[in-house]
């Protein structure tokens, strides 16, 4: 029987994160998380409890520490480097930002190591059997949107990575905990007062920061490809109406491959992967400034899924 | 510890033994080959092997990972070749690549997988000035701004201040030689130049022994230790390349590198290519290369440091002092470039502008959710988007 890792208490986790490390798979990928920082336990506590507890693994695909560069900075304006394999590959930041390092590091382990796949910078759901990829820039209302999605019953695949099989492009699962910024924090909670949010990280380089915890069926349901089917561009804008428009495919190519983390990389396969992505999906374009009504859009959207 | 530590040194020498890995050893097999920017390599030998289909998935995908992207630096490196040669060949000067770049258009097999940080040219020094003003007629920019790095590069260095292009982002490193003229051996640039090799219309590179040579030359008087062991798996592929290939190679390496005023760093690579990767060299040229051996109390010395540094640059590979072996040998370096009166107030303004450095740590805009990267970011990860 699977052990969680909700089963273990908070004192638990905290000696495995200081002692051997907290293996966790998420997606296809594993890690293994140490870390001596209070905020990294709870924040894992509370967004992880879902997620299986695995107390070793033969082979990790990251292995990643945060703690203190040197014991003086543990007391004088606290600060954290993030370790990788050893390497320290970002600038250290204050200790109050910890758990967005924590998860801003995961999301950079995946974007610049894995090729395996076609990666778009994309929120995915899954509703009816069919994947809704919405590809956007910072500051778009993608995770807003994504998170009022899944509070209101849709797959949440990821809200990050969009990560395309190069085999039988299908969208594979990496389902983690949604990031919030700023105003969304506040629209989210007032949104669904059941949403649960892992320690608050006051300005950061992206404002306030918050993560919120994925659904226990998402999780469940981490290894599970879904068919592509909507390729929707969302744009939050103040006072919008809500509108839903067919796009024309040639430019949603063109979009989504700036959207992509190695798009030119891949060349000729990243080419194809894209057309045959596009080819599946019907492409829209999607303004609003209501959640209800967004999430309304989409669910009569979901009943079009073949 | 009963563990094989060092993975990545002994599938290097014998790949045959990556059937043999169970997962464990992979898990440190992979980031010891990260660090060393030998993934790609790994992968191309798992290629050269027909490995891909028998080898645990999960440590294939972040050699995949890795080969593709340097795959896809070679297309952008063809693209640069391109443009440098039509630059150059408005000058009616020859386009001489050095380094990766040049394994990579003479299709040699040490630069399946490899990845570049740059591009390094080689121009006759009094064209350097026509060159500069046509490559910058083209986007290609100074990347140090501050006047003393400036000053540091057009005094002291064999090279001039690296170059950027303004729209595809790719660096440039242009050399007039191949050591500082500063630097206490003193190869005839000219005499480089005379024996050049063309591969493509207007592309050419060194000659297969001036190849070696500079690649050795390189390693042995850099500071930077963190490449060196993929630095020495290329020496290795050349020395292999050539000396199958080239008729002539064995019996005019030596010599050239006397000519050159090189046999002593030529002497350090055919020394640890066999002592790190038992490289196949006839007893004939290594008894020729002793006359570019040190002393014996400083070749004992530089044994003890060499081989502490050209390990992989991981924990798991460390022995006691490997830090502090770095450290020497960085000093070395730039003890070799420059005359002490000239290089302690350069190391101190080095050190002092590092300090500054840290304390100016800057905050901008990041696209994805991602931390904000340090300064000392890789180049190639620029290249390999």
């Amino acid at each position: 029987m699977m052990t969680r890792i909700s089963e273990l208490d908070l004192i638990q986790l905290q000696s495995q994160l200081k002692g051997v490390g907290l293996y966790l798979k998420t997606g296809p990928f594993s890690y293994r998380i140490r870390s001596s920082v209070p905020a990294i336990a709870e924040g894992l506590h509370l967004l992880y409890g879902d997620s299986a507890f695995y107390p070793q693994m033969d082979f990790v695909d990251f292995d990643i520490r945060l703690d203190a560069p040197s014991r003086l900075r543990r007391y004088f304006r606290p600060k954290l480097d993030f370790y990788f394999d050893h390497q320290t590959p970002f600038k250290p930041l204050p200790l109050t930002q910890a758990y967005a390092f924590l998860e801003w590091g995961m999301n950079w382990c995946i974007s610049v190591h894995m090729n395996q796949y076609l990666k778009l910078h994309a929120a995915v759901l899954e509703k009816n059997g069919r994947a809704l990829v919405m590809p956007a820039a910072p500051g778009s209302g993608k995770s807003t949107l994504c998170a009022a999605l899944m509070l209101r019953g849709w797959r949440l695949l990821s809200d990050e990575h969009a990560l395309i099989s190069l085999d039988d492009n299908k969208l594979i699962p990496v389902c983690r905990p949604i990031s919030l910024k700023n105003r969304s924090i506040k629209v989210i909670s007032q949104f669904d007062s059941s949403a649960v949010f892992g320690p608050l990280c006051e300005d950061t380089h992206k404002g306030n920061v918050v993560h919120m915890k994925p659904d226990e069926q998402s999780v469940a349901l981490d290894h599970q490809p879904v068919t592509p089917g909507w390729l929707v561009f969302p744009k939050y804008i103040p006072g919008a109406d809500t509108r839903l428009t067919e796009r024309i495919k040639e430019t949603a190519f063109l979009k989504a491959g700036d959207q992509s983390f190695n798009y030119s990389l891949l060349g000729a396969e990243g080419f194809e992967v894209m057309s045959r992505l596009i080819e599946a999906c019907d492409c829209y374009n999607f303004s609003y400034s209501n959640l209800d009504e967004a999430v309304e859009t989409f669910d009569k959207l979901s009943e079009t899924a073949a | 510890m009963t563990e094989r530590t060092y993975e990545l040194l002994e599938v290097l020498r014998r790949p045959e033994l990556l059937k043999t890995l169970s997962l464990p050893e992979w898990g440190r097999l992979i980031p010891q080959a990260r660090h060393a920017l030998l993934l790609g390599r790994l992968h191309a030998l798992v290629l050269q092997h027909g490995l891909v289909d028998v080898l645990p998935e999960q440590p294939l995908n972040h050699t995949l990972s890795a080969y593709l992207a340097s795959q896809k630096q070679r297309t952008t490196t063809a693209w640069e070749v391109r443009k440098l040669s039509d630059a150059l060949q408005s000058l009616g000067l020859p386009l001489v690549l050095l380094k990766g770049s040049a394994y990579i258009q003479s299709g040699l097999s040490v630069a399946e997988g490899r990845l570049l940080s740059d591009i390094d040219i080689l121009v006759p020094k009094e064209k350097l000035s026509t060159v500069e003003n046509t490559l910058h007629s083209r986007g290609w920019r100074s990347s140090k701004g501050d006047a003393y790095d400036e000053r540091y590069y057009r005094e002291w260095m064999h090279e001039i201040p690296p170059l950027r292009h303004i729209t595809r982002g790719s660096f440039l490193d242009v050399h007039h030689t191949i050591l500082p003229p500063t630097a206490k051996y003193k190869p005839d640039p000219v005499k480089i130049m005379a024996d050049i090799r063309e591969v493509a219309p207007g592309v050419y590179t060194l000659s297969p022994v001036d190849m070696v040579i500079h690649s050795a030359t390189h390693l042995f008087h850099e500071g930077d230790f963190d490449h060196g062991l993929r630095d020495i798996l290329d020496l290795h592929g050349l020395l292999n390349h050539f000396g199958e290939n080239e008729p002539g190679f064995w019996h005019r390496l030596v010599p050239r590198a006397v000519e050159l005023d090189l046999v002593h760093p030529l002497y350090y690579a055919l020394h640890y290519c066999r002592l790190i990767l038992n490289t196949d060299i006839p007893a004939a040229v290594l008894e020729q290369s002793r006359k570019g051996r040190p002393n014996p109390l400083m070749s004992g010395v530089m044994d003890g440091l060499f081989m502490r540094a050209l390990r992989p640059d991981h924990p798991s590979c460390e022995q006691p002092l490997t830090g502090v072996a770095r450290w020497l040998l960085y000093v070395r370096s730039h003890y070799l470039r420059m005359p002490l009166y000239l290089l302690i107030p350069h190391l101190t303004r080095k050190a002092w502008k590092r300090r500054v450095a840290d304390k100016t740590e800057q905050t901008g805009p990041a696209q994805a959710n991602v931390p904000e990267p340090r300064a000392r970011a890789n180049r190639w990860r620029f290249w390999a988007r």
